[in-house]
């Protein structure tokens, strides 16, 4: 299927929220088959990191214009619109 | 670890009755002193923290959580200090800064090492996630009863 993608998971601290939403995004794609490499950081660390990454997932505020897509949610979370969240993840990342 | 074995029955606040979510969170930051599980610097961290990154979140039934937590160097011993407000407090929204939650239950979170409270983390995620666990807690008297239906749900 698609190559090995890099995905950087931020959070405030980049001890609590991040850890499970990098683990729920870990088990849902691979689950589907799709392998990745996942970085956790604080979402000021996210502007220095971006560049090596080809998706960003955050729970907290980020710069958008960092030239690769972002995706703001707490579905993994809450559990509101999480099947989504995973589509989009997956089309994101055919790109 | 089970969030029933981290929550400490000593910092779970029923019906409590808050003026706002600084209110809460200092209520609930001195109990996790008490306990002796984080630093008195954990409190003001805690706040500061979430005046910036704030942590409210909006859930699918009808009461909505916050998970305040702040850096490891303030914290002694990991473990989990809850309450249910009797009236709803604004929060604001974590991913949405600006716009605020009225929060009902709120969990704060004393992490003392960077990703090793995974399972824990992740039960939290669960909790927030199952309407009726949430609705079961906020309806509790005893915090006892609250230890009993994180073990429960820990189970299954």
């Amino acid at each position: 299927m698609i190559g090995k993608k890099n995905i950087l998971v931020a959070c405030g601290t980049a001890i609590a929220t991040s850890t499970v939403v990098a683990k729920a995004i870990e088990e849902a794609l691979e689950s589907r088959g799709i392998d990745i490499n996942i970085r956790q950081c604080k979402a000021s660390e996210v502007p220095s990191l971006a560049a090596d990454a080809d998706l960003i997932v955050t729970t907290t505020p980020v710069p958008i214009d960092l030239g690769v897509p972002v995706i703001h949610t707490l579905a993994f979370l809450t559990g509101i619109g999480k099947e989504a969240v995973i589509g989009e993840i997956i089309e994101k990342l055919k790109d | 670890m089970a969030l029933s074995d981290l929550i400490v029955q000593s910092a779970i606040s029923l019906n409590y009755v808050a003026k706002d979510s600084s209110d809460v969170i200092h209520h609930m930051g001195q109990k996790l002193v008490e306990a002796g599980l984080v630093k008195e610097t954990f409190i003001e961290a805690a706040l500061k923290r979430e005046k910036s990154m704030p942590t409210g979140l909006p859930l699918a039934g009808s009461f909505n959580a916050a998970i305040p937590h702040t850096d490891i160097e303030h914290v002694k011993a990991s473990g989990v200090a809850m309450a249910t407000l009797s009236n709803p407090v604004k929060f604001q929204n974590m991913v949405i800064p600006n716009e605020a939650v009225e929060v009902s239950i709120v969990f704060l979170l004393a992490l003392d090492k960077p990703k090793t409270q995974i399972a824990m983390l992740q039960e939290i995620a669960n909790a927030l996630q199952n309407t009726e666990l949430i609705e079961s807690l906020m309806a509790a008297k005893e915090p006892l009863e609250i230890i009993e239906m994180l073990k429960k749900v820990s189970k299954e």
